[in-house]
C-alpha cells in the first residue's frame, strides 16, 4: 500500500519556504478533491438504490408480494415477474455450466502445460472474445446463429422427447433458435475471458515447492494438478465463477436479442423465454405508469441480486488470496 | 578472514592448480551393493554448466552426504538422481547414471517410474493442503491403491516409521498445514516412504528446522537406513559427521575468463576419512571451516 | 551416452519403464481436453469475426460512414451510419472526459491518501462491486435522475457511460499507482514537496503509461455499450453534434435497432455498423497494449 507519510510531516517546520508554516491551501484542496472523487462511488451506488426504488414504488404498493407472482400480463394490469427471475437464473446457470469447465481448462493449460512463449498469444486470443461488444454478439446471435440453431434444436428435441432427463431439458413443443439455451450459450462466450483470467491468476499462485513435492512422489502432471493445484486454488476459482455468474446475470443486450421475448417458466431450454435485463431493455419504451414502475422494480431486484453475488464473490476471492499468501 | 587463513586458502588454490583437478576414488570405495553408479556426469542448464566431472558409486543401506559451499552443484546432482531436473526447461544431463544396472536417462525410461523408486524430501517442509491422512495416502492412491483398509495400514506404518504416529494418530483428519516445522517434515518423510521407495533423497532436510527437530530428523535417518538407501545434501558439517557413512565434497570452480562458476566433485570417501584425513587441500580447507 | 560395462551389481536390472497405461492415458486425455477447451473458444470467436467482416465489408464505403440513416425499408446501398458514428464519438468522448479524471482522482485517494483506513478499503471494495453492476442499471439510474427532467440528450448518455467507466478506471489506475516504488515518493518529500505536488508531479507521471492503457480499455468497453444509452439518448436519423441538447444515436443503439428488423437493408446496415464498432474497439485494445509495452514503466 502507499506510504503512511502524511503531507504535514513531509513539510518540516522551518522549510525552504519561510511562509509555509502550516499545510498549504492547495494541498488541502487537492486532498479534498481526491476524497470527493472516491466518495462519488458510494454516492452513486446509494443514489441508484434510492432513485430506482422510488420509481418502482407504485409497483411495490400495487402488487405487494404479488411482484413475485407468475402472472406477467401488462394488458390485464398484472405484473408478477417470477418468469423473468426464473429466466435470469436459468440463462446464468447455463452460461456458467458451459463456461466454467472451458475457462478452468484454459487456465490450467496456460499455467501448467504450455511453455512460457505460447502463453501470451493464447491469452490474446481469449481476450479477443471480450472485445466483441454485447450488441454484436446479439446481432450475430439472432441473424446467424438462431436460424441455424432452430434446425438443430428441432432435431434434438424430437429425438429426446420422452427420454427422462433429456426430454425434460431439451424436449418440448415450443422450439426456437431464440431461446433460453441460445442466450445462455452466448453468455458463456461473453464471460469466458473474465473467468479464465481470474482463474489463471489464482492457479498461478500455487507454490512451486508443493508441485515439486507431488512430482517427487512420481505423480503425472494431471495427478499433480488434482492433488496440489486444485486444493490450493479452489477458493479463488469459486470466486471467479461467482463473478462470472454475476456478469452473466446482468448482461442485457445480447440476451434481449436472442432470448425469444416470451415470459414463461418451463424446463425446456429450447423454448423462447425472458429474463430481467432483457425485459427491461425490450419493454421499457412502450411502458408507462405501473408497467414502467414494474420494469424499474425489476431493475431494483436485478441490482440487488448482482450486488449480493458480487460482494460474496469478492469476499471469497479476497479470503483465498489471503490464505494463499499466509500459507 | 584473518591473514593466516587467507594464506591457507591461497595455498590450497595453488596446490589445486598443481594437483589433478579431480580426485577419482582409486578403487571402489566400499564393498557393499552399488545402488547408483555415476560416471563422468555433468548437468547443464541451457548453455550454463552447473556441475561437471561427477563420478561416484552410492551404496545400499548407507547414508551418503553431499557437502560443499553453495553453488557447488550438490543439490543439482541430487536432483539428477530422481530426474527432478527434468522440470527445469533447458536442463540436460551428460555422462552416465545407472540405478541398479538400468540407465536412468535411457530412452523409454519414465521419470514417473523413477520417482516412485527414488523419493525426495525437500528443504522447506511442503505438506499438501490436505488432511494428514490424505497427505500420506496421496502416493499410494495415485499408484492405484483404493482399498480403505490397506490405505489405513499404509498410513499407520509410514507414520510410525517416520516417528510421527503417536503425535498425530488422533487427528489424522486435520490439515497437514497445521503441523509444526519438525512434524511437517516428518509428515513429508512419511509421505515419501508410503510409496515404498528404494532410495530416499534429502535436500537439506533439517536446515529450516529448530535444533530439537533437527535431532529428531537425524535419529529418524539412522533408523531408516536399514530399509532404505539415503543420500542427503547438507551444509551442516557436524550433521554430516553425525549421520553419514560416506561423504562427497563438492567445490565451485570459477573460470576467470568467462566468469562462470561450475561445481565439481573433488573428493569422495568414508565420512571418517573425509573429515579426519582429507586428501585434497580444498577438502581440508572446507572441513576445517576455513572456506565456504 | 554409450552403454558401458555394468558395475558389480545384482544381475537383475531395475525396471524403469512406463507406469501403468491407464495413468498415462488419463494424463494424456486431460491434456487433450485442456487444448480442446482453448479450441472451443476460438470457434465462436472465429464465426463472429468472419461473419461480421464478410457481411459488413460489403456495405462499408465512405458514403456509408457519412450518410444519414435511411428508413429501414430501404436497401443496403442507400444511406449509412454517419449519425451513429458521430454520436458514438461525441458521447464516448464526453463520458471519457467525465470519468477518467474522476477515476484517477479516486484511485489517488485510495492509494495515496487513504492509507490503511477503513474508508479507503470500503471505497476500493465498493468500486470492485460496482464494476459488476449491470450496465442497464446505470441507464435506469441516469434516466431517473436526468432524462426525466432534461429530456433525451447525448449528455445523459455520457453520464450513464461515465458511471460505467468510473469504477473500471479507478481499479486499473489504483493497480498502476500501487506499482510505483515508494522510494520515488520519499525522494520527492525529502526535497520539500507537498503531498499534492508529489502525487501530481512524480507519482502520476510514473504510473501514467499504465493508467492511460487502462483508460483506453475502459473507453473501448464504453464505446460498445448499448444498455446505458437505451433510455437516455433516444434515437435520431441525422447527425446531432450538439451533445448537450437533443436526442442522439450511437453505433450500438443502431445495431440493436436494426438487429430486430425484418428488412434486409436495415440488417445489412446493422452489419456495417457492427464492423465499424468492432474496428473501433479493436483499435482501442491494440492502442492499450502498445501504450503498455512502450510507456508503462512499472508493470506487474
Amino acid at each position: 500500500m502507499s506510504t503512511v507519510v502524511k503531507a504535514d510531516s513531509a513539510v518540516p517546520a522551518e522549510s525552504a519556504h519561510p511562509l509555509a508554516r502550516r499545510r498549504p491551501l492547495g494541498d488541502r484542496a487537492f486532498a479534498l478533491l481526491a476524497l470527493a472523487a472516491g466518495l462519488l462511488v458510494l454516492v452513486i451506488l446509494i443514489l441508484i438504490v434510492i432513485s430506482t426504488s422510488q420509481q418502482a414504488s407504485s409497483w411495490f404498493s400495487t402488487e405487494g408480494w404479488g411482484i413475485f407472482a407468475y402472472n406477467w400480463n401488462p394488458g390485464a394490469n398484472q405484473f408478477g415477474v417470477l418468469a423473468f427471475i426464473y429466466g435470469t437464473a436459468v440463462t446464468a446457470v447455463i452460461a456458467v455450466v458451459i463456461a466454467v469447465p472451458v475457462s478452468i481448462g484454459i487456465a490450467l493449460l496456460l499455467t501448467e502445460v504450455v511453455p512460457r512463449r505460447w502463453a501470451r498469444p493464447i491469452v490474446y486470443v481469449v481476450d479477443l472474445l471480450a472485445v466483441v461488444p454485447s450488441v454484436v454478439w446479439g446481432l450475430w446471435g439472432i441473424l446467424v446463429f438462431a436460424p441455424w440453431a432452430n434446425h438443430i434444436y428441432g432435431s434434438i428435441a424430437s429425438g429426446v422427447n420422452g427420454i427422462w432427463v433429456l426430454g425434460f431439458l431439451f424436449g418440448g413443443n415450443n422450439i426456437s433458435g431464440a431461446s433460453f439455451f441460445t442466450a445462455g450459450l452466448i453468455l458463456a462466450f461473453m464471460i469466458t475471458p473474465i473467468v479464465t483470467s481470474l482463474s489463471r491468476e489464482v492457479v498461478a499462485t500455487t507454490p512451486s515447492i508443493d508441485k515439486q513435492g507431488a512430482y517427487a512422489l512420481g505423480a503425472t502432471r494431471w495427478e499433480m494438478i488434482r492433488g496440489v493445484v486444485w486444493p490450493h486454488s479452489q477458493g479463488g476459482v469459486v470466486g471467479a465463477v461467482l463473478l462470472g455468474l454475476g456478469r452473466a446475470m446482468g448482461e442485457t443486450i445480447a440476451v434481449a436479442l436472442v432470448i425469444g421475448s416470451n415470459p414463461v417458466i418451463t424446463s425446456h431450454l429450447f423454448s423462447p423465454g425472458y429474463n430481467m435485463p432483457a425485459g427491461i431493455a425490450n419493454l421499457f419504451g412502450e411502458s408507462s405508469g405501473v408497467f414502467r414502475a414494474a420494469l424499474m422494480g425489476m431493475g431494483v431486484l436485478l441490482f440487488a441480486f448482482t450486488i449480493i453475488i458480487n460482494v460474496i464473490a469478492r469476499g471469497v476471492v479476497a479470503r483465498s488470496a489471503r490464505r494463499a499468501r499466509g500459507a | 578472514m584473518e591473514q593466516s587463513e587467507q594464506d591457507v586458502v591461497a595455498k590450497a588454490e595453488q596446490n589445486a592448480a598443481k594437483e589433478p583437478l579431480i580426485r577419482q576414488p582409486a578403487a571402489p570405495v566400499g564393498t557393499g551393493n552399488v545402488i547408483f553408479d555415476v560416471r563422468d556426469m555433468a548437468v547443464w542448464y541451457g548453455s550454463f554448466k552447473a556441475v561437471t566431472d561427477v563420478t561416484l558409486p552410492i551404496y545400499e543401506n548407507e547414508i551418503t552426504a553431499f557437502i560443499g559451499s553453495s553453488g557447488s552443484g550438490k543439490s543439482t546432482v541430487l536432483r539428477a538422481f530422481n530426474r527432478m531436473n527434468d522440470l527445469v526447461p533447458g536442463a540436460r544431463v551428460d555422462g552416465e547414471m545407472y540405478y541398479r544396472g538400468a540407465n536412468l536417462y535411457g530412452s523409454g525410461v519414465s521419470p514417473i517410474a523413477v520417482r516412485r523408486r527414488i523419493g525426495m524430501v525437500f528443504q522447506k517442509p511442503n505438506p499438501f493442503p490436505k488432511s494428514i491422512y490424505d497427505n500420506v495416502a496421496y502416493g499410494p492412491r495415485i499408484n492405484g491403491e483404493r482399498n480403505k483398509k490397506k490405505l489405513d495400514e499404509i498410513v499407520e506404518q509410514s507414520l510410525r516409521a517416520a516417528a510421527l504416529w503417536d503425535e498425530v494418530k488422533n487427528r489424522l483428519k486435520m490439515s497437514g498445514l497445521s503441523l509444526s516445522g519438525g512434524q511437517a517434515q516428518r509428515l513429508c518423510i512419511a509421505r515419501t516412504i508410503a510409496v515404498e521407495p528404494d532410495v530416499v533423497l534429502m535436500d537439506e532436510p533439517a536446515s529450516a528446522l529448530d535444533p530439537i527437530s533437527t535431532g529428531a530428523i537425524e535419529d529418524l535417518m539412522k533408523d531408516l537406513k536399514s530399509k532404505y538407501t539415503i543420500v542427503i545434501v547438507t551444509h551442516n558439517m557436524q550433521q554430516a559427521t553425525r549421520v553419514s557413512d560416506r561423504t562427497a565434497f563438492f567445490y565451485v570452480l570459477t573460470d576467470a575468463k568467462s566468469d562462470t562458476r561450475t561445481g565439481v566433485l573433488v573428493e569422495y570417501g568414508s565420512t571418517k576419512q573425509i573429515f579426519e584425513d582429507p586428501r585434497d587441500s580444498r577438502t581440508q580447507a572446507y572441513v576445517t571451516g576455513r572456506m565456504g | 551416452m554409450a552403454v558401458t560395462s555394468q558395475p558389480q551389481a545384482e544381475p537383475q536390472k531395475a525396471d524403469l519403464r512406463e507406469p501403468p497405461s491407464w495413468r498415462r492415458t488419463k494424463n494424456q486425455i486431460m491434456t487433450v481436453l485442456m487444448v480442446v477447451a482453448f479450441a472451443l473458444t476460438m470457434i465462436p470467436l472465429g464465426f463472429v469475426l468472419v461473419t461480421v467482416i464478410a457481411k459488413g465489408a460489403s456495405v462499408i464505403s465512405w458514403s456509408f460512414l457519412t450518410s444519414s440513416i435511411p428508413p429501414n425499408v430501404l436497401p443496403a446501398n442507400v444511406g449509412g451510419m454517419g449519425p451513429a458514428i458521430a454520436g458514438t464519438l461525441v458521447i464516448t468522448a464526453l463520458a471519457t472526459v467525465i470519468a477518467v479524471p474522476l477515476g484517477i482522482l479516486g484511485a489517488i485517494y485510495i492509494n495515496e491518501y487513504g492509507g490503511k483506513g477503513i474508508l479507503a478499503r470500503v471505497i476500493g471494495f465498493m468500486s470492485d462491486v460496482m464494476t459488476g453492476v449491470p450496465s442497464i442499471i446505470m441507464g435506469l439510474f441516469i434516466f431517473t435522475l436526468w432524462t426525466l427532467h432534461f429530456q433525451y440528450s447525448g449528455l445523459g448518455g455520457a453520464f450513464a457511460l461515465a458511471c460505467l467507466m468510473l469504477p473500471i478506471v479507478i481499479r486499473s489506475s489504483e493497480e498502476m499507482l500501487k506499482l510505483v516504488p515508494d522510494s520515488l515518493r520519499q525522494g520527492a518529500y525529502a526535497l520539500g514537496a507537498t503531498k499534492a505536488r508529489v502525487t501530481m508531479t512524480v507519482v502520476l507521471p510514473a504510473a501514467l503509461g499504465g493508467i492511460v492503457s487502462g483508460a483506453l480499455l475502459a473507453v473501448a468497453r464504453a464505446a460498445g455499450e448499448t444498455a446505458p444509452l437505451l433510455f437516455t439518448i433516444g434515437i435520431v436519423t441525422s447527425v446531432n453534434w450538439n451533445v448537450f441538447s437533443g436526442a442522439n444515436t450511437s453505433l450500438p443503439s443502431q445495431i440493436f435497432l436494426n438487429a430486430s428488423q425484418p428488412y434486409t437493408g436495415a440488417q445489412a446496415r446493422g452489419w456495417g455498423a457492427a464492423l465499424t464498432l468492432i474496428v473501433i474497439a479493436f483499435i482501442f485494445m491494440i492502442s492499450a497494449r502498445l501504450v503498455t509495452a512502450r510507456y508503462a514503466r512499472y508493470s506487474s
